[in-house]
């Protein structure tokens, strides 16, 4: 096939595949723990670590996972530490980061096409080196999750619990938080820091509504995240539309076409209701 | 079997932003006795248990548990079972209720296990003790919230403990279900020796259960057995209103 024969289409395939993996295991957690304002507050707040990666001339995916995290620990600290609530926190981190990535990128001539790649995301422009440090972070973060996947999912159900089962929850919350910060940063290359948090929340959220337990959920969200990456990107090609949008466009697609099943038979009971002897 | 005291506070003293939360805290509990730590709203009760069970630190004084303190108890953690109060949780959250009670053993030593790892016997048996043996694969957010409370209990009996701790757990249950939770809180106390302190706002339904009751507010006002506690003026002090409850013991 064509679309397969072209290098750019192949890393852009390959990039989206492991975000599509990666977002929608994150998104469990963040769907489950609610955090999908965490997402959007650390996708926006890292345009101050890429503008600093852009201006000192390194690749702005490095400068960007070291701030990502740097922010994500710092949010986890000043909320459990000090005297504000989450949000709050999430709230300033999100618009000082944003303006200070502004401020340093406008410093650049010509800095309109870098600033709209970071906030919309251009996955043809994925290099072998950005691949390299995905699939990095990918490795590192399922595994992780692999590893500590009951105890994650005891902290997200009952933190009081789990912490005097003695477990770790400060660790393992902060780890979560690292991973999310560093799924966010790898997300952005595929759709940008604007779009990066639906697919943060999306793909759990269709299998938060089609499952009632964990076991379903989670298989449920990847099937999720993967066909929305891979047929937006596909659809992108064809009708030439910007990747990114595309994407998060297909997941809310099967995120609302779950809600079709329920509505049907909605529909048919009242139908059978209003006209009793109708074989429709 | 562990020598007594089995709790033993000794001066316990918490304070936050210059105001007293807690202060001269003093009590010792022995094996197989079942206590309850009665007091107002506000008293203190959960911030205390929360402190003895190591969740919170105290401004001063000592906790021992099993001997040691709470930061050191190390493997005696399994040992442990514990009923948080549960105002807020997410109630749709996806798990079974054998899910649910198996988070109940999910102690340091399962880190990096699979879940299979804690036994299948120990869960059934936690829920045939609530019985809620037949409910075992039902999604959790399916059950009442009566159900819901008596699997929290069944959570807590996972680990099989030889002390149990107890944060209101009478919240969501009707009458008939609380005398039932309380009877099988004495079976294992009587028949498992097993050591269990209770937090509770109803001060006529633990008083018939417990063999000692200790009276809160922000320090110890009165302790000892249920008719002591409730004839004694101190009572009246601590609730700073009228109590006139008649005590029956269960079963007596």
């Amino acid at each position: 096939m064509e679309i397969f024969s072209y290098g750019f289409m192949q890393r852009a395939f390959a990039a989206v595949f492991m975000v599509g993996i990666l977002c929608s295991t994150l998104s469990f957690f963040v769907v489950l723990n609610g955090l999908s304002f965490m997402g959007a507050g650390i996708s926006h707040a890292i345009l101050g670590g890429m503008a600093i990666g852009l201006l000192i001339g390194t690749n702005p995916l490095y400068m960007g996972a070291l701030f990502a995290v740097l922010i994500a620990l710092l949010i986890g600290y000043i909320s459990r530490h000090g005297k504000m609530k989450e949000d709050t926190v999430i709230g300033i981190f999100f618009s000082t980061g944003m303006a200070l990535g502004i401020m340093l990128i406008s410093l650049r001539e010509n800095y309109y096409p870098e600033l709209f790649s970071l906030l919309f995301g251009n996955v043809l422009a994925v290099t072998g080196a950005d691949l390299i440090f995905l699939a990095a972070v990918m490795t590192g973060i399922l595994l992780f999750v692999s590893f500590f996947f009951k105890e994650l999912l005891a902290v997200s159900f009952d933190e009081e619990l789990a912490r005097a089962n003695g477990l770790p929850t400060t660790a393992l919350y902060m780890g979560l938080l690292a991973s999310l910060a560093l799924t966010v940063v790898v997300t952005v290359t595929v759709v940008g820091i604007v779009l990066s948090s639906a697919l943060l929340v999306i793909p759990a959220a269709t299998g938060y509504r089609l499952s009632s337990n964990y076991r379903t959920m989670l298989p449920l969200s990847i099937a999720v995240g993967l066909a929305s990456g891979l047929a937006g990107l596909v659809f992108s090609y064809y009708y030439d539309i910007p990747s990114g949008a595309s994407i998060v466009l297909f997941a809310a697609l099967i995120f609302f076409g779950s809600f079709l099943p329920a509505l049907a038979a909605k529909a048919a009971d009242t139908w059978r209701k209003f006209f009793p002897g109708s074989p429709f | 079997m562990f020598l007594n005291p089995v709790v033993e506070t000794k001066d316990i003293k918490l304070s936050w932003n210059g105001y007293k939360i807690l202060e001269n805290i003093n009590m010792r509990i022995n094996t197989g006795d079942m206590i309850g730590i009665v007091g107002p709203n506000g008293a203190g009760k959960t911030t205390l248990l929360r402190i003895i069970l190591g969740l919170l630190r105290p401004t001063s004084g000592e906790i021992f548990i099993f001997g040691r303190s709470p930061k050191k108890l190390g493997k005696l953690r399994g040992k442990i079972g514990y009923m948080p109060q549960r105002p807020f949780f997410n109630r749709r959250f996806p798990l079974s209720v054998s899910d649910v009670v198996a988070m109940g053993g999910l102690t340091p030593g399962f880190l990096g296990k699979p879940f299979s790892g804690i036994r299948r016997e120990k869960i059934r048996r936690s829920l045939k003790k609530v019985d809620l043996l037949p409910l075992e694969k039902r999604p959790f957010a399916e059950l009442s919230g009566g159900q819901q409370q008596r699997a929290f209990l069944a959570r807590a009996l996972c680990k099989e403990p030889l002390l149990l701790f107890l944060d209101e757990p009478n919240t969501g249950l009707d009458l008939p279900t609380q005398h039932r939770f309380y009877s099988l809180l004495e079976e294992l106390q009587k028949n498992q020796g097993v050591t269990i302190v209770v937090v509770s706002h109803d001060l006529a339904m633990i008083s018939r259960f417990a063999d000692r009751l200790i009276c809160i507010n922000r320090t110890m006002h009165v302790h000892g057995p249920p008719p002591e506690v409730l004839n004694s003026p101190h009572l009246e002090k601590a609730y700073r209103c009228e109590v006139d409850i008649f005590y029956r013991r269960e079963g007596g």
